[in-house]
């Protein structure tokens, strides 16, 4: 069966240093590679969570499929259609939603919300017999009531401005989300609500979807699949359960026992990583995680390794992946 | 015993074109000698209206017409403007959120922390030789020479370090972490709580730590506040409120944690409803509106109901099941 959605070593550039100095400064230093040989395979139906920590290159990674960022390199393939081979990137995005960071911050502030979730629509110019209705109906859909048609964002909560970018992302009936952080700044107690609704909608309409998220508590109960990056690398994928309880790379795991539980029974010893993530400019030979590795060995700081088939299932790029359970947590 | 912070009964009212938004309602907290004190609570509780009301650095529009602070005994609330300006960074100080917006990006680390000392005795070297002793504590490599460089050279765990160095740095009786956190990757979380720990170990403060994240605080703290929309609803030790929660807000919060569910399920638990409106809140049990126990009962004012020892629950229906 064919991917939906295919990315093949895809690379990302974006410049380091602007005019003058520029010149001055030799040219393998003018451009950091955020995104650095990329790729990925996500099947038509499936939930795949891309995780990783701030300046790991996942939202870059949104960025380009819908071709907000230019590519590098590399090669990205949707339903049969080549993106990196100058698409129509006006039809691409009709099929292809991207859900941004921001709840407030996406919608603009001089709209009502039944212009925000019409506005697709309008870009698209695409008539519609009876507006009124299709907003009621976006909306409730996305769980709010008719009443929320005259209000302007400011006058939304942080779950309600989500809902109707969630309104607004399924307006057009895409194929393929791309949910940027669906639950950054959101309240626990609302948070719940959102990926509920996430994961009803993906349900009624067989969507697809790529979220992007550093929320690991949410993982099990909305992906199918993980892929965790680091430094603009994949570092690992695989299927969740599999990814939050045995996980092949060492930072995949540093990364999972990081996650404070709501226990105070559970306080354990885990291993801290020592350091932080390196800059793009300065990315590490061989390994980018081997400074950093609780079990690097001294060739990790030479060889690069690929994504190859972990034993376990799913993929890892790592020299030394842990074969068994980690140590009682 | 004084406590090394003591919060009674504040209140305080914001002055808004609806009216007097009541942001904090008769709060009572004790921070002991030596002890980590949580506060956690969703957007909209007060969490920052009580870190200003401590500092007593609250906007102009808000009044205080109830409730008193004291630190180690001293009156906090009626302090002169000269003896705050004492008080602050010297007997508390505070750790923000976002370590890029609290230090000042055009001074260098070096001068930012020998700043703090200007009522110290001792020439410049002697100073920044403390400046670099902390700096090292604090686990940062090349502590002398990162008293030259600026803000923006550091990277967000660094930062955050330098932000705590220098909040520990006049051995402070009460440090007030606001957040601290919140801005950093899982990896660096945990390495930040790991340093609150040992800092407070080896200067032997107080430290009142706020924060939405319930895992935070039940790996750091001793004891938790539960607050919600400007009232205090819990109180206990760590393993009491995370472990048998009385308050249905508290047990709902912690319910709604994605985190504690340990397999896959379809539909995950939230709050229905939305914070009351501060300018008229209800009579009676603030969280009535969104409560499953609810009663008529709820519309007058909820009793401490005692949990366990040193643990209260501001309920009618308080307790594993209600009653």
């Amino acid at each position: 069966m064919t991917p939906l959605l295919s990315l093949r070593d895809v690379v990302v550039e974006f410049p380091a240093v602007g005019g003058l100095k520029a010149l001055l400064t030799p040219p393998e230093k003018r451009r950091v590679r955020a995104l650095d040989g990329v790729s990925l395979e996500v099947t038509a139906g499936e939930t795949l969570a891309i995780v990783g920590e701030s300046g790991s290159g996942k939202t870059t990674l949104a960025r380009a499929i819908n071709g907000l960022v230019p590519l590098a390199g590399g090669q990205v393939t949707f339903d049969g259609t080549p993106l990196h081979e100058s698409p129509d990137w006006h039809a691409i995005r009709r099929r292809v939603a991207m859900m941004f960071q921001d709840p407030v911050g996406s919608l603009s502030p001089r709209k009502t919300v039944r212009d925000l979730v019409l506005e697709p629509f309008a870009i698209h110019g695409l008539p519609l017999k009876d507006r009124q209705a299709k907003a009621v109906q976006l909306l409730e859909d996305a769980g709010l009531g008719p009443d929320f048609l005259n209000r302007y964002p400011h006058q939304l909560s942080g779950g309600q401005a989500r809902r109707v970018g969630v309104a607004r992302a399924l307006a057009l009936t895409p194929t393929l989300v791309l949910a940027d952080e669906p639950t950054a700044g959101l309240d626990v107690s609302v948070q719940g609500e959102i990926l509920n609704l996430m994961n009803r909608i993906k349900a009624d309409h067989g969507l697809t979807t790529l979220i992007i998220t550093h929320n690991l508590n949410i993982l099990r109960h909305i992906a199918d699949r993980i892929a965790v990056m680091y430094l603009g690398r994949i570092v690992e994928v695989g299927p969740v359960e599999r990814l939050l309880t045995a996980p092949a790379h060492p930072y995949t795991r540093a990364l999972m026992a990081a996650n404070p539980e709501p226990d105070p029974t559970a306080r354990r010893e885990r291993i801290v990583l020592k350091g932080e993530t390196p800059a793009l400019n300065a990315r590490p030979p061989g390994c980018e995680f081997h400074p950093r590795c609780p079990v690097a060995r001294p060739d990790c700081a030479t060889r690069i390794p690929r994504l190859e088939p972990a034993t376990t299932g799913g993929q890892v790029a790592c020299h030394y992946p842990l074969t068994q359970e980690p140590a009682p947590a | 015993m004084t406590a090394a912070l003591q919060i009674d009964d504040l209140t305080v009212h914001y002055a808004t074109r609806e009216g007097a938004l009541q942001a904090l309602r008769d709060v009572s907290i004790t921070v002991p000698e030596g002890k980590i004190v949580g506060v956690v609570g969703e957007s909209g509780c007060g969490k920052s209206t009580l870190i200003n009301a401590l500092l007593q650095l609250l906007p102009e529009n808000a009044t205080l017409p109830a409730g008193r602070i004291t630190l180690e005994g001293e009156d906090v609330t009626h302090a002169s403007t000269r003896r705050l300006r004492q008080m602050r960074g010297q007997e508390m100080s505070v750790i923000f959120q976002d370590p890029m917006t609290s230090l000042n990006p055009v001074l260098s680390i070096g001068r930012q922390m020998r700043d703090i000392q200007y009522r110290q005795p001792g020439n410049r070297t002697e100073k920044d030789r403390r400046s670099a002793n902390m700096l090292g504590r604090v686990g940062i490599p090349d502590p002398v020479g990162k008293l030259s460089a600026y803000p923006h050279e550091l990277s967000g765990g660094m930062r955050q370090r330098v932000a705590i160095a220098m909040a520990a740095l006049m051995r402070p009786r009460v440090l007030i972490a606001d957040e601290p956190t919140t801005a950093l990757d899982a990896t660096l979380e945990v390495q930040i709580i790991e340093l609150l720990k040992e800092i407070q170990r080896e200067i032997g403060c107080a430290i009142l730590f706020i924060s939405h994240h319930l895992g935070v605080i039940a790996e750091l703290c001793d004891r938790v506040v539960v607050m919600y929309a400007g009232v205090a609803v819990e109180e206990g030790p760590v393993e009491d409120v995370f472990l048998r929660p009385g308050h249905p807000y508290t047990i709902k919060l912690i319910e709604c944690d994605p985190g504690r569910l340990k397999v896959r399920v379809a539909d995950l638990p939230s709050i229905p409803g939305s914070l009351p409106d501060l300018t008229d809140p209800p009579a009676g049990c603030i969280f009535q509106d969104r409560c499953e126990r609810a009663t008529e009962i709820c519309a007058t004012p909820p009793p401490r109901a005692p949990q366990r020892p040193g643990h209260w629950a501001a309920c009618h229906h308080s307790g594993p099941e209600g009653s």
